[in-house]
């Protein structure tokens, strides 16, 4: 229903800036997440977005329409905050009428608005009581429900599942994710920490950090092919190992020599004049396989601790580098500390990045 | 020290705190019920009920109109400040603006001076506007001491209250002055409450300004009426009928304090631990 499209958007307070001119196109009906470890700026732009904060440069276009200087009304959006944010003297009822009420709609069409929201997300039953009389799970689909009623172009949500327990937050997001695909055309901005929520809810994930985006694309371009270190060891838990290594040899295939590990080929394409270039080799844990007895696989070490989670184990290796290596291996493995052992990894599961940070793309996958 | 000593110390204390402040009141009611010359003996517990006192101080042709100033002023004193301290603690709470704190301690340096240190230059000004001798001097000069801690508990209290209640307003499409009142009032009522009526505690039982801004019988109000009650002669000073004109005016305050006291509780606590 709405498009999004940002310019150069930078936010300061006062000299200290905090974003740093982003530039992002949002299609309608997209469920777009903007993720980033605290502090990235992730909240900043979603307020921004909405109208809380003003634009210190760059623009902010929805539908085409500049909207920098306009009100949050009027910039046809609504809001979900992670506090929920009720208005604590209204009833259920009159919390998700509120908005309709200051727009002077109809005493019918109000009423219709409201019960409508409140059965897509079954509050009808509360809609008499007071927000402090609900659980948290029904505080959130009222401030939900608020926001539907209201029919906006662009629905904000602030962290919405981080004030609920475990349990809660995956039934919700599971709600969140059907009601996207209810309100067909309706686009969603969402902002988290969470990597899972991202992942399971997102069209398009943004990556923030420090007031700059790192990277935009869907969850599985972000996981299989991270831009740069950053997304990389973000996205995906535990995160990818990095290990320091060196060129040893360029052209079609690149091989490098991990700290701590044998020298590997990686499919990746490299000049001449990286020779002896100092790269970091990025391998995710769960890529990590173990070599067959008496192999030599890639790395070989030293077990320091396994952890049992039941469907997975989780390895951590000493491998004669600063970090231990960690390894995600399917089921139950017998594995005692102390034991050495070697793990392999296939060569398309390895992550070439420069001294700068930039991935070096594998071409398989690009071309992929 | 054993506990038995102990709990029998805390309640005695307890009882000579409550003697203390409650007995003078007790005193006043025993002698308004007296008459005669009874009233110069010392008498602990009743001994004969006369209302003559009351019908007496109600008959006298000013007094009932002197009530009737001090509550229109009381109440007006309380309306205006409260309006301007909800709008105020608005912008001191939830606005940025250059210089706000600088001018909360402004507000709050209003209240250091002795009224009577101000009384003479704010004579001046109510005589130079006109106001001598009328109720609107009085309303005027009492919102000196009322407003700055109604502007003061209220501004703590609003900045108490979770933005993000603000910010979806806002989202809403509410302006601020729908924030403030369809959103941040009802929230507010506690402490409305008890500024409210620490306020109209305040204006009531004021004598300097009333005694000084208004010389007319018919104007003034009760602190000052009964200040200046007369017996028959100059020798005689009617305790009797000051005393019942005491409790006449003791009684509604009393009445307001009960009336809204689980509120004024939950005022006073409000602004430190947000509930």
């Amino acid at each position: 229903m709405a498009t999004l499209k940002l310019t150069g958007v930078r936010k300061a307070y006062g000299a200290v800036e905090v974003l740093h001119g982003i530039d992002l196109d949002i299609r309608s009906g997209e469920f777009v997440v903007f993720v980033g470890p605290s502090g990235c700026g992730k909240s900043t732009l979603l307020r921004v977005i909405a109208g809380l904060e003003d634009i210190t440069g760059g623009t902010l276009e929805i539908d085409g329409e500049v909207v920098n200087a306009m009100s949050p009304k009027r910039r046809g959006i609504a809001m979900v905050f992670q506090s929920y944010a009720l208005y604590p003297h209204m009833s259920v009822y009159d919390n998700m009428a509120f908005g309709l009420t200051l727009e002077k709609a109809g005493k019918a069409e109000i009423d219709r608005r409201v019960r409508e929201a409140a059965r897509l997300l079954q509050i009808e039953p509360y809609l008499d009581r007071l927000p402090k009389q609900l659980s948290g799970g029904q505080r959130q689909r009222v401030a939900i429900g608020r926001a539907i009623t209201r029919d906006p172009r662009v629905f904000l949500f602030d962290e919405p599942l981080s004030n609920l327990d475990a349990a809660l937050r995956v039934q919700t997001r599971i709600e969140i994710a059907r009601l996207h695909e209810g309100m067909e055309g309706t686009t969603m901005i969402y902002v988290t920490h969470d990597q899972v929520e991202a992942m399971t809810l997102a069209d398009r994930i943004v990556v923030l950090n420090k007031g700059h985006v790192e990277q935009v694309g869907s969850p599985m371009e972000l996981y299989a092919r991270p831009d740069n270190l950053f997304v990389a060891q973000f996205i995906g838990s535990p995160a990818m190992n990095v290990l320091p290594a060196t060129i040893e040899a360029t052209g079609e295939t690149t091989r490098v020599k991990p700290q701590g590990g044998a020298l590997v080929s990686v499919p990746v394409s490299t000049p001449t004049a990286a020779i002896r270039q100092a790269v970091h080799l990025g391998v995710r844990p769960e890529d990590l396989t173990l070599a067959p007895a008496g192999g030599d696989g890639l790395f070989r070490g030293v077990v320091t601790l396994v952890e049992k989670l039941g469907e997975v184990t989780l390895v951590y290796l000493d491998t004669g580098g600063e970090k231990p290596l960690t390894a995600k291996l399917a089921g139950d493995v017998p594995l005692e500390r102390g034991t050495t052992i070697a793990l392999s990894a296939r060569p398309e599961a390895l992550h070439l990045f420069g001294s700068d940070g930039r991935a070096i793309r594998q071409r398989m996958r690009l071309a992929a | 020290m054993p506990a038995v000593l102990r709990q029998t110390g805390f309640w005695a204390l307890v009882a000579f705190i409550v003697l203390f402040s409650v007995f003078p009141f007790y005193y006043a009611i025993l002698t308004s019920l007296k008459s005669g010359t009874a009233l110069f003996r010392v008498d602990y517990l009743p001994t004969s009920v006369s209302f003559a006192n009351y019908a007496g101080v109600l008959s006298n042709g000013v007094f009932p109109l002197n009530v009737l100033n001090s509550v229109i002023v009381a109440s007006v004193v309380v309306a205006i400040s409260l309006f301007l301290a909800v709008t105020a603690a608005y912008a001191l709470s939830r606005v940025n603006f250059a210089g706000r704190s600088l001018l909360l301690l402004t507000i709050l340096a209003v209240s250091m001076f002795p009224q009577i240190a101000v009384l003479a230059g704010l004579f001046e000004i109510v005589r130079a506007a006109g106001a001598y001798n009328s109720l609107l001097s009085l309303i005027f000069a009492y919102m000196i001491f009322t407003l700055p801690f109604t502007v003061w508990v209220l501004t703590t209290f609003m900045r108490d209250l979770p933005v993000e209640i603000e910010e979806a307003a806002i989202v809403d499409g509410a302006s601020p002055f729908t924030i403030v009142t369809r959103v941040f009032l009802p929230l507010m009522w506690p402490a409305l409450v008890t500024t409210g009526l620490l306020a109209f505690i305040a204006a009531w039982n004021e004598f300097l300004f009333a005694l000084t801004f208004v010389s007319n019988n018919d104007t003034r109000t009760v602190p000052v009426a009964i200040a200046l009650l007369s017996g028959a002669s100059e020798q005689e000073v009617p305790w009797g009928t000051i005393m019942a004109a005491s409790v006449i005016v003791t009684v509604p305050l009393i009445a307001l304090v009960l009336i809204f006291q689980r509120k004024i509780i939950s005022g006073l606590t409000a602004g430190g631990v947000k509930g």
